[in-house]
Parts: structure tokens; C-alpha cells; sequence
């Protein structure tokens, strides 16, 4: 699928997005996030700050927990991005959406794809990962309604999980 | 001083403060000349113009209680919509912000219909299709929306049971309604909301207004409300479909952008607007009637950024000479030398403690609390969509006061109010941030200009600097204690910050306590909790300076001069929880624990916080807060306990971190890079203790969790260090 007329300053950029191959033609300074909501209307990576500090707006780029409001859509040709509308299959939702909904882990819910995204990305990174790892990938995220305690439910779950599972083995 | 503007201490708090104190609107005019509706605040850095409306309100001591109270449903079919396929609509105008108001008015409505909240749909907040039930603050949706709701809900279910007794002809006694459905025991016949909704006559019971005393179930009966109820928007949260207001686009939307001044009182001269017209698919508007507004609009974000890029380079600015209107003595603060400026132009003065010259007193202690200006800063900046199809508006935004944006709007452009729609889908917080509607007006603007929707999404520097702020204050507190050490009289003086818990709530025999305004420099506005954070926060570290003077423990002091029971239950709770005489007994050079206590708008609070000094390092970190909380009979307690958590967060960031720095007219901090707010590692052991009082009406929850919260780390510091704290945010 291509979207956008081009201009001069306008490239061809091609990525993985949530599985599937896209392209679109667009100016490659414009931040992934504007490209995202506004191009390809996946609206579920949110903007809070565009400074890199509140992870609102978190993308995995190779797996990579990602700031897309500093991330030139150029940068990221040829590559996979996942942003929240693709971790569920289908009805089926990630394990960590899973655990985030148990939880009710969320206010007003803006930050909260950011953090199952940041999750996510740690767990894919390495299953068995303890709390210490998640709340390094935490620290970087900004919920500003304060949900922390709920946060730490979710991963201190799936920690603990990763230990039962480590011990059946 | 007028009377108005001073609440003297025999006078309960007003819930209502919120609306006729601190909110400035901008007081946009499209259709008149703006001069002519101007009313320059004369407020240094203020804002130019404030809502002319607004500001005569606040001259002439009225208060507009509608906007704040909304005028409520005023019929059943407002509230309450059957279909006949069995779906059941309720509505409300309040909105969620994350604070949990849709699965509570879910639950009132389920439980007063006797039906699962599964089959309850709950529209909020669009002010064509809901009822005004006014703006969600001041913890207003637990006390007031619940029952409205659960009247118009009982009031159905009254409607059902009178259905099925006359088909039947049967006594009401001899039926009974569960699962949605009216059963008869005898013969097990059954009708349900459908069969209502279908019966010829039940429009026009519809059309009768809501009996204000039907009968509502008795608390101990309740069976959805008191549980957690989870929230009915959850999966969507977790799937990002969520639509936010930053993410509602419209076919043909472009996105907006605005020139901003570059200082507060900055004054555009000139600019030049070709550079943003040469670039394609931009739009540049500008407006006859305001030579100070230039917007931008274009088919993304980033386009619209760099159109207004180009033309920001070309524009000239001067300053606003000084306006009408009371002008401030001395010159235009920055946050340095805010709070002399605030003394200094307190309305009348500071009052003088009328209890210094009394009879003869052991000993008396004064001191001056400094509160600053902080952020809400909530997660999802200000936004709004706006579309005119046939000169009638509608705009989806967020805010907490659908129907005041919808009066703004209509104001702004001169509509009749029926011909604009504010449409608020769940948002992303607003922590008393949000009760305006200046987003709404821009978009609206632009989206005229442009001939297009429009969405404007503001960033998080305009969030920081356009926004209001919560009001800084200075707070003056004298005290006498007699021959046995208590307390025999009490001043206490907020200037510039509010009323809200300014009374104090221990018994004294002799007090004045008064809010005294001044001239704010810096727009502001509500807050969670508002001024009761200012004025709990001085009066507690103030309570335990007198403890210390009076030689007496913190607890015992607190205990010896208070009576309200409630008050005293939390603080019990909360100090027996957390051990207090165990750990005030523990000799640990590095380790303090401080505690506090409260009231405001009906709810109790406790809290008792262990800190960890590194007097090298002048650092800080709170271990452990535990805080005991009473809202009279719980509605939600998994929710309850969230807004309680994130409460104690907000407020640790208030107490140790928020702050907003200013100078000529700017704001110095405004990004999170700068304005540090909690984040995970911040964030101490928390031992919340939430206490269920069924035999009480339930009051909100959203705010006075809070306020507890700073003090309590205060006074652990001054148990360390024995350097009183004297202002916020805390540094040792
Ligand atoms: S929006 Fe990207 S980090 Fe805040
Ligand atoms: S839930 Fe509101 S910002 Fe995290």
C-alpha cells in the first residue's frame, strides 16, 4: 500500500510494519510517530513530549523498545516496526497485553501501549528476564497519572512467571 | 479586601471555589470588536484578556453555580435510553480522564436497574446527547453524578415494575426484579427492559422529571457498587483502539498549528506569511478582528510545524504596554522574587493576627510557608478537532467541562449554543488541568480559516506554558500555646493560592484563617486537591513545629487537640500500620519519619512517610509511605485504590521535584527534560489502607489523597535535620 503524493523532498521509505510490507512517500525527516498516526492512521502510539523522555510514543524497531518521536521515518527503511495494533493476533492478545488487562494496570491509559510495548520488548529479549531488567525498561516511561504500583504488579507477574517456568524445566 | 474574596474562618469551605476563583479563561471575541470586550487583567505576566463574564462575576462576589453544578437531567429520558432490541444507554456529562467515572456511573446505573454492567452502555460527556451534570471537579461525580444517575436508574426500574403489575394485574409485592428482568414468584412470568421500551405508554413516562427522593438501595444491600468493577474500556486501553481526542481525525482533516508569543506579554508587529503560503497544501489564516493571531494549517503535522517555522523567523514582537486594571505594585516577578511579589500585593495587605496583643501566652511561634507554581502536565496534551458544516460546530476535545467549552465556543463566535456540540471521548488526564477550553477555540478558528477540520494538537512546551498552573502561595501562620501546650490561638493566612482547607480542622479555641488573593503573576488555575495542598501542607509542618515547641510528640500533639472522629480514625490507622512509635524510637542518623494528617471535600487522610537522608549529598528519598484514606462507603475499591496510589505519586512529585521556574515572561522549565516528574524508581514502598464506612454517604477520592503527602516528608526531614521546611518543593 502506498500513501502520499510526492514532492521534491519526498522519498520512497519501505518497512515491516506489524508484519506487513509497506511503503510510503513522504518527506524521510518526518518523525515515524506523525507517519504512523497520520499517514498510516494507527493512532495507538501516542504523542506526550516528542523529546524522548516519556516513551508515550514507544515503537519496537527491531525488537528495540524505541522513541518514534525522535526516529526520522527515513531511518527506519527496510526495517521491522511493531507498534501496538500488531502485538495482538487477531483476538488474541500478546501475553503482556494480557497481564496489563488482569492487572488493570492503567488511568487514563495514554502511556499504557508505550509500557506493553517497552515490556514486551524485554521479555521477547529474554523470557526468563527478572524485575530488575523490567523496571530498567520502566524507568524510561512516564505515566504521569501515577499507575506505577499497577506497573509493578505487571512485571513482578511476569518475573515471577518466568522463574515458575524456569524451574519446571 | 472585599468580603468576597476573603473566607473567614466561621464559613465551611465552598465546594463550589473551584469555578469563581482561580479559573481565566481566555476571553476570545470573533464576532465584536475585541477591544471592546477586553478587560486587561493588569496581571503582569497574566494572560491579556480574562472572560468578561467571568470577571465580573468575581467583581461583584457572584458565582455562576451551573456551570459548576450543570443543571442536571431534566427528564428520565435524558439519563436513561431503552431500546427495544434490550439495549439500555445511560448517560451522563461527566468525563473520564483515567479517574475511573465511567465504570462508577456504570455501576450505579447496574445496580439501581438490576442488571450486570455488562448490558449497561455508558455515554458520556457529548453535549448534545447528554444531560449537563456540570464539570467533573471538585470530586464532584462520586457525590453528586452516582446518585443522579442511580435515581434515574431506580426510577426505570420503578417504571418496569409498574409495567409488569399492570399487564399482570398483580401487587407490586408479589414481583421482583433481577437480572434485568421483572419475575413474578407465583407464576415465574417474566417481562424485561425490552418489553418496556416497547409498551405504547413508555415514552411519555419518559418525558416525567426524575422523583429527587426515590427510594435508592440501601448500602448494605448493594451488590455492583462496593466492587471493583473493572473498567469497561480496558481491553481497547491495552489494543491502543482507544481513540483519544489527539487521535479523532475527520475526513478532509488538516492538521493546525499556532504562532505562540514569544514571552507572556509579548506584542506581534509584524510578519511576513509568504514563506508559509509558498509552501504547498498549507494554509495560512489570519483574522481581521486580531492582528495578534496567525495559525497554520496543513495535511500533516509536520508541514504545518514547518510553514510555521518560516513565518515565526519573519515576525517582529514589542511588548504589551501595561493595561487597565489594578496595577501590581512593583515589577513583573520571575520565580525568584515571586512570593515577595505575592505578599506585597495581597488584596488590602497581609491582616494582621488580631489575637497578637492578647492576654498574656507561653510561647508563640510565626512562620511563612512558600508554595510554588506546578504543572498538572498531564500525559496527553491539550487537543481538539474542530468541524463547521453548515455554520453549526463541533468540536472533540479534552476537557473536564463539556458544557462551559461548549458556552466558550458559542461566546467566541457568536452561536446560540444549540448550534455547537462538544463531543469528549475519554482523555488523557487532567489532574484539575483541563477545565478550559482554549484548545477548542483555536482548533474551531483554524478549522474556519481553513474552510476544513481542523486538528490542533498542542506540544508539550504550549501544554507547559499556555496551560494555567496551580496557584503559588504564601501562607503566614502565628500560633500561642498557653501553660500546658496547646494551642490557644491560630492565624493563618493564605495569599494568592486559594481557600480550599484553609480552616483548620483541629480544635482551637481562638482562629482566623483566611484565603487573601493577590495578583497572580503566571495564569492559574484548579489542581487536584487546589490550595487544600498549599494550606495542609503548611498547616501540618507548622502543627509539628508547635509540637516541638510545646516539647510534645507529633502524634500525641495532634491527638490532644483533635475531635473529629474521622480524622482521628485515619491518623490512627495510618500510625499504627506503619508503627509509628516504633519507628519515631528508632536512632538511625540517616532514616526519618514524618507524618500528617487532613481533610477536604469530605474524605480523611493519614500518612505516615519514612525518609533516608544523605546530608553530603543533600539528597533525599522517601523508603516508604503509608497512608490510611476514608471516603465514607467505598464505591470501587479496586479503583479507589488506584487513584489513592496515583495521588500519593502526584504529590511525592510536588513535594520533592515540581516547580515551575519563569523569567521576562517565560516559562524556563517547560518540558520533562526540566520538569521532572515521578517516574518508577521514585516511587517508595506504598502501604495503602483504605477504610470502608458503609454507614456513610460516599464522598470523591479523585483529590484529597494527596495532600497528606508532602507534609509528611517535610516533617520527617525537620525530625533529622530540626531545620523547619518552610517551603516546596522540599530541599534539605
Ligand atoms: S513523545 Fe516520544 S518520548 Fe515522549
Ligand atoms: S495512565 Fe495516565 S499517564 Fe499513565
Amino acid at each position: 500500500m502506498e500513501t502520499r503524493a510526492e514532492t521534491k523532498t519526498d522519498a520512497r521509505i519501505t518497512f515491516t510494519l506489524n508484519g506487513e510490507s509497506r511503503s510510503v512517500i513522504t518527506d524521510p525527516d518526518r518523525p515515524l510517530l506523525d507517519v504512523l498516526r497520520e499517514d498510516l492512521h494507527l493512532t495507538g502510539t501516542k504523542y506526550g513530549c516528542g523529546e524522548g523522555e516519556c516513551r508515550a510514543c514507544t515503537v519496537l524497531l527491531n525488537g528495540e523498545s524505541t522513541p518514534s518521536c525522535l526516529t526520522p521515518v527515513g531511518s527506519v527503511n527496510g526495517q521491522p516496526v511493531l507498534t501496538i495494533e500488531g502485538l495482538a493476533h487477531g483476538d488474541k492478545l500478546h501475553p503482556v497485553q494480557e497481564v496489563f488487562l488482569a492487572e488493570g494496570a492503567f488511568q487514563c491509559g495514554y502511556c499504557t501501549a508505550g509500557m506493553i510495548l517497552g515490556v514486551a520488548s524485554v521479555r521477547q529479549k529474554n523470557p526468563a528476564a527478572d524485575e530488575a531488567e523490567y523496571r530498567a525498561e520502566l524507568q524510561k516511561h512516564i505515566c504521569r497519572c501515577g499507575g506505577y504500583p499497577k506497573y509493578l504488579s505487571v512485571i513482578r507477574r511476569l518475573a515471577e512467571g518466568a522463574q515458575t517456568e524456569k524451574a519446571r524445566i | 479586601m472585599t468580603p468576597a474574596s476573603s473566607i473567614k474562618s466561621s464559613q465551611a469551605p465552598d465546594p463550589e471555589y473551584d469555578l469563581q476563583h482561580p479559573l481565566e479563561c481566555v476571553g476570545y471575541d470573533f464576532g465584536l470588536s475585541r477591544r471592546a470586550f477586553v478587560k486587561g487583567l493588569g496581571a503582569g505576566l497574566c494572560i491579556a484578556v480574562s472572560l468578561p463574564v467571568l470577571a465580573q462575576e468575581r467583581e461583584s462576589g457572584q458565582r455562576s453555580r451551573n456551570t459548576f453544578l450543570g443543571t442536571g437531567a431534566q427528564n428520565l429520558a435524558a439519563r436513561i435510553h431503552l431500546g427495544t432490541d434490550g439495549s439500555i444507554t445511560v448517560m451522563a456529562g461527566k468525563v473520564e480522564a483515567g479517574q475511573g467515572a465511567r465504570a462508577e456511573l456504570l455501576q450505579a446505573a447496574a445496580e439501581e436497574l438490576r442488571v450486570p454492567v455488562s448490558r449497561v452502555r455508558m455515554m458520556l460527556a457529548d453535549t448534545d446527547m447528554v444531560p449537563d451534570d456540570g464539570m467533573t471537579a471538585g470530586s464532584g461525580t462520586t457525590p453528586r453524578t452516582v446518585p443522579a444517575v442511580r435515581r434515574g436508574a431506580a426510577t426505570a426500574r420503578n417504571l418496569l415494575i409498574a409495567f409488569a403489575c399492570g399487564q399482570w394485574t398483580l401487587e407490586h409485592a408479589a414481583v421482583e426484579v433481577r437480572d434485568g428482568r421483572v419475575v413474578h414468584r407465583g407464576s415465574n412470568r417474566s417481562l424485561d427492559y425490552a418489553d418496556l421500551a416497547r409498551s405504547v405508554g413508555t415514552a411519555k413516562l419518559f418525558q416525567q422529571a426524575i422523583p429527587a427522593d426515590i427510594e435508592l438501595t440501601p448500602i448494605k444491600e448493594w451488590k455492583v457498587l462496593g466492587t471493583s468493577v473493572s473498567r469497561p474500556e480496558a481491553h481497547d486501553l491495552v489494543t491502543g483502539a482507544h481513540k483519544y481526542p489527539s487521535d479523532i481525525a475527520r475526513p478532509g482533516m488538516l492538521y493546525g498549528k499556532i504562532l505562540r508569543r514569544p514571552a507572556y506579554d509579548a506584542k506581534l508587529l509584524s510578519i511576513d506569511l509568504a514563506p508559509a503560503r509558498a509552501i504547498p497544501e498549507v494554509i495560512v489564516i489570519r483574522d481581521d478582528q486580531d492582528d495578534q493571531f496567525v495559525g497554520v494549517a496543513a495535511s500533516t503535522s509536520f508541514r504545518a510545524e514547518r510553514a510555521l517555522a518560516a513565518i515565526s523567523d519573519t515576525a517582529k514582537w514589542g511588548t504589551t504596554p501595561q493595561s487597565s486594571g489594578p496595577r501590581p505594585s512593583g515589577s513583573k516577578p520571575s520565580s525568584k522574587d515571586l512570593f515577595d511579589y505575592l505578599r506585597r500585593n495581597a488584596e488590602g495587605g497581609p491582616p494582621s493576627n488580631p489575637f497578637a496583643n492578647g492576654p498574656s501566652v507561653a510561647k508563640t511561634l510565626r512562620r511563612t510557608y512558600n508554595v510554588p507554581y506546578i504543572q498538572h502536565a498531564p500525559l496527553e496534551p491539550r487537543a481538539a478537532l474542530a468541524e463547521w458544516k453548515d455554520g453549526r460546530l463541533t468540536v472533540w476535545t479534552g476537557s473536564q467541562n463539556p458544557f462551559g467549552v461548549r458556552g466558550e465556543l458559542a461566546r467566541a463566535f457568536h452561536l446560540p449554543e444549540d448550534q455547537v456540540r462538544v463531543v469528549i471521548p475519554d482523555f488523557g488526564a487532567a489532574f484539575g488541568g483541563k477545565h478550559t477550553g482554549e484548545c477548542a477555540v483555536e482548533a474551531a478558528r483554524l478549522a474556519r480559516g481553513a474552510g476544513k477540520p481542523v486538528s490542533l494538537r498542542w506540544t508539550r512546551e504550549e501544554e507547559f506554558t499556555w496551560a494555567y498552573f496551580r496557584p503559588a502561595g504564601v501562607i503566614e501562620a502565628e500560633a500561642s500555646l498557653d501553660a500546658q501546650g496547646k494551642i490557644a490561638t491560630w492565624y493563618f493566612i493564605n495569599i494568592n493560592s486559594g481557600p480550599n482547607a484553609v480552616d483548620t480542622p483541629y480544635s482551637i479555641g481562638k482562629t482566623d484563617c483566611r484565603f487573601i488573593p493577590s495578583t497572580p503573576p503566571l495564569r492559574h488555575g484548579s489542581y487536584r486537591g487546589l490550595a487544600a495542598t498549599a494550606n495542609n501542607f503548611a498547616r501540618e509542618v507548622f502543627m509539628d513545629e508547635l509540637a516541638a515547641t510545646a516539647d510534645s510528640d507529633p502524634l500525641a500533639f495532634r491527638h490532644a487537640h483533635l475531635a473529629n472522629p474521622r480524622l482521628r480514625a485515619v491518623l490512627d490507622a495510618a500510625t499504627s500500620h506503619f508503627r509509628w512509635q516504633e519507628r519515631a524510637n528508632r536512632k538511625d542518623p540517616n532514616t526519618s519519619v514524618g507524618l500528617a494528617c487532613g481533610t477536604e471535600k469530605g474524605s480523611y487522610v493519614a500518612a505516615c512517610a519514612e525518609i533516608e537522608i544523605d546530608r553530603q549529598q543533600k539528597k533525599l528519598k522517601v523508603r516508604n509511605i503509608c497512608e490510611a484514606f476514608e471516603c465514607g462507603a467505598i464505591v470501587n475499591p479496586g479503583n479507589l485504590l488506584s487513584q489513592v496510589q496515583g495521588a500519593t505519586i502526584m504529590g511525592l512529585g510536588a513535594a520533592l521535584q515540581e516547580e515551575i521556574r519563569f523569567e521576562n515572561g517565560r516559562i524556563l522549565n517547560a518540558s520533562f527534560g526540566e520538569y521532572r516528574v515521578p517516574r518508577l524508581e521514585d516511587v517508595p514502598e506504598l502501604d495503602i489502607h483504605l477504610i470502608n464506612r458503609p454507614d456513610l454517604p460516599s464522598a470523591g477520592a479523585g483529590e484529597t489523597p494527596i495532600i497528606a503527602i508532602a507534609p509528611a516528608i517535610a516533617n520527617a526531614v525537620f525530625r533529622a535535620t530540626g531545620a523547619s521546611v518552610q517551603a516546596l518543593p522540599i530541599r534539605i
